[in-house]
């Protein structure tokens, strides 16, 4: 099953690699992660998209706060939460595709935040499947370039993630 | 007054009270070094290979309930250290371990001597520094030595450039620490105990099981009083050995692949299996699957939350301190109205005694040829079981394990996790230096001990008298036994052609060299050497080439599934 666990950590040189070293060691999926420095400079908040049996998971939230720089550790599919991702994709917009880029993008509230005479980068918010179906949705000749950020989580209301 | 990186560093040990630092000089520990010469507090020991300094210190940590100290240089150094800090992760050793580093600014630069000692050492340790800045060290290495202690311990590795051992700062070494991402729990919960203590009581088999924990966290003495005043039997792992007097009736010897009958057969047929510092390996419990087919109810405590309900599923989960836990249990049951069921308990224990009339570690005591098992047998005898004993990796470490009697924690040194070969004879000098006085013996075979033998010039430069128990049959032994039971007798590169004369190599290296072949000449060599209290003495045992460890728990069978004798 797939789960979205949140991790707060030193912000310190390294605590990445110790968290991917944990997961490759282990064999862990790791279908997406994010990282950036919180409110707090000193801490960083992470976002892990992973799949696996509940055993599994039980693991990897129990190695996750064996790492002495971690924190804390949530995983927010235990109860309600939100999560986003950010897509840029640069698509082909010439003659009459250019119109329907547009009206695309519309559709799914992206937004064209770079323009050329030839094509269009689209700036696009959502859970993952809303972004994979907007790839799916537009031709896909028509895709030039993707890069997306990974899912960021929050829990909803008094979840809070914090010391 | 201002230190150096390097004064600051000694200043710091010394403060830890660091007796013994195990370690190599070279380039990028050379003020270390100098810092180390001026003062006389800490004491250097030189081994001949950075390995055996990891494993010298871990020896000395595991005879002790202190921290073991090893100091490397970069690159190799730290390279030549990886196997043994690997070592002392797999079975939960507390290390510090300072290694030099390339200065700073030629860090990623593929600078002469340089690894990426952080990224190399990251998988096997606890936790790991890269000291950047001088006024950051007393602290790093503070924190050091904090975390290779606390919950569930481990070596802890301290990379420190060479710039930053001749910067400059004030000194100022903090009384405590702590730190808010790293918080071990001790006591365990006290509801979860109480419904512990219910299934214990009313348990028709029940079997206690424990590990390496009750050894690291000295709950040896709480083990027992808990063992004896509910009446149950109890096995303690290779890793466990020593924290219940293997000569008590309720001891049923070690469980797992080369265990005993009665305790794998108590293992597999308990309805309530009590795990204390345990973490049900693949080389105790064999196949889960298998093991699963008895239906019993399991209570773990462990300080290590991931160690629970990692390879089995657990009821009854209790994460703390070992010895706390424990305390709190005897304190409970004192004032438990429910007391273990006696009439169950005897039917059981009757069950138990028919296992054990089994004599599953039964051998030819009549052979013409040195059988291995006679020596161990031998040794006991001669040191009274009051021996420390070290091994290396194979039939000899099952053997001395199977027949050497540990009535005491922290006298059975092994590397049990890893199966690290060459960890017997380092491991031995760490164990020598930190009791003088004791007899320690280290078993090994002649595969395991060349693997790190020029630690004999160690022991000669600072006189360990060691007792070397070599058992030598020409072969890897558990492999050749392998090749034996499933590859159909081919034994590829098992054999050992070519060895030394390991009676002329120990006195080339200054030590006194005995080769022994015959069965009636065993103990009569034992006891000869051990009365040189002075010398280190290598007994070469010339032992039977076929001899197998029984029982064994075939790969991937159950427990209960042994080839006996």
């Amino acid at each position: 099953m797939r789960h979205i666990i949140s991790v707060l950590l030193e912000n310190e040189a390294g605590a990445l690699s110790r968290v991917a070293g944990l997961f490759s060691a282990r064999g862990y999926n790791i279908e997406s992660l994010t990282v950036a420095p919180t409110e707090d400079a000193s801490l960083s908040r992470m976002t892990i998209v992973t799949t696996g049996s509940d055993e599994v998971i039980e693991q990897i939230t129990k190695q996750l706060n064996k790492l002495i720089e971690v924190v804390k550790v949530v995983d927010l599919s235990d109860g309600d939460h939100i999560e986003r991702e950010l897509m840029l994709v640069k698509v082909r917009a010439v003659g009459k595709d250019r119109e329907e880029m547009k009206r695309m993008a519309d559709i799914f509230r992206g937004r064209i935040i770079g323009v050329s005479d030839k094509d269009y980068t689209i700036e696009l918010t959502g859970t993952g499947s809303k972004l994979d179906a907007f790839l799916s949705a537009i031709d896909r000749s028509a895709i030039l370039e993707t890069v997306r950020t990974g899912a960021s989580g929050i829990g909803r209301g008094d979840r809070v993630l914090k010391i | 007054m201002e230190l150096s990186g390097a004064e600051i560093t000694v200043r710091c040990l010394q403060e830890e009270g660091v007796d013994y630092v195990f370690g190599y000089p070279g380039g990028a520990v050379l003020f270390i070094y100098d810092a180390l010469f001026k003062q006389d507090k800490v004491k250097h020991i030189l081994v001949r290979h950075e390995q055996g300094a990891i494993h010298a210190a871990d020896g000395y940590s595991r005879s002790t309930e202190k921290i073991g100290v090893a100091l490397v240089t970069s690159g190799p150094g730290v390279t030549n250290a990886v196997t043994g800090i690997a070592t002392a992760y797999m079975d939960s050793i507390p290390l510090v371990i300072i290694t030099g580093q390339v200065p700073t600014h030629a860090i990623g630069l593929d600078a002469f001597q340089e690894c990426d000692t952080v990224g190399i050492t990251r998988p096997c340790v606890k936790h790991n520094f890269l000291v950047k800045d001088v006024k950051d060290l007393a602290v790093t290495i503070k924190k050091a030595f904090y975390i290779a202690a606390t919950g569930r311990p481990g070596p802890v590795v301290v990379d420190i450039p060479k710039d930053v051992t001749s910067a400059t700062t004030e000194f100022d070494y903090p009384k405590s620490i702590t730190m808010r991402s790293y918080n071990p729990v001790i006591k365990g919960h006290a509801g979860q105990i109480k419904k512990a203590l219910q299934l214990l009581t009313r348990a028709k088999r029940p079997m206690v099981y424990t590990g390496g924990g009750v050894i690291l966290g000295n709950a040896s003495g709480e083990l027992a009083q808990l063992v004896r005043m509910l009446g149950f039997p109890c096995t303690n792992t290779l890793m466990g050995l020593g924290a219940y007097p293997a000569t008590d009736r309720q001891f049923l010897g070690m469980p797992g692949m080369h265990g005993t009958y009665e305790a794998n057969m108590a293992m597999q047929h308990c309805d309530v299996l009590l795990a204390i510092g345990a973490r049900f390996d693949d080389r105790v419990i064999g196949n889960p699957k298998h093991f699963f087919e008895e239906p019993r109810t399991i209570i773990h405590i462990d300080i290590d939350p991931s160690s629970i309900s990692k390879r089995v599923k657990v009821d009854v989960p209790i994460v703390g301190n070992v010895r706390e836990v424990l305390q709190e249990l005897i304190r409970q049951l004192q004032a438990s109205k429910e007391k273990p069921d006696q009439g169950a308990l005897k039917s059981w224990w009757k069950q138990i005694e028919l296992w054990r009339g089994r004599d599953c570690l039964k051998f030819d005591r009549t052979a013409k040829i040195i059988k291995p098992q006679l020596v161990v047998e031998k040794l006991y005898e001669v040191t009274k079981g009051d021996a420390f004993v070290t091994s290396d990796v194979g039939q000899h470490q099952m053997w001395a394990a199977q027949f050497y009697k540990f009535i005491k924690p922290r006298r059975w040194i092994n590397s049990g996790g890893l199966g690290t070969m060459g960890f017997g004879l380092p491991a031995a000098m760490g164990v020598q230096l930190a009791h003088p006085k004791a007899m320690v013996a280290c078993v090994t075979g002649e595969a395991s001990i060349q693997m790190c033998i020029q630690e004999l010039s160690t022991c000669k430069q600072y006189h360990l008298p060691i007792k070397i128990v070599n058992l030598n049959n020409r072969y890897m032994g558990m492999v050749r036994q392998w090749q034996e039971f499933f590859h159909g007798n081919r034994y590829s590169e098992s054999y050992m052609d070519a060895l030394p004369d390991f009676v002329r190599l120990a006195e080339s290296y200054g030590h006194i060299g005995m080769r022994v072949d015959k069965p009636g000449d065993v103990e009569g060599a034992l006891k000869e050497a051990f009365a040189r209290k002075k010398d280190l003495v290598f007994m070469d045992f010339i032992t039977d080439q076929t001899e197998n460890v029984f029982p064994m728990v075939p790969g991937g069978k159950g427990l209960s599934e042994m080839i006996l004798v």
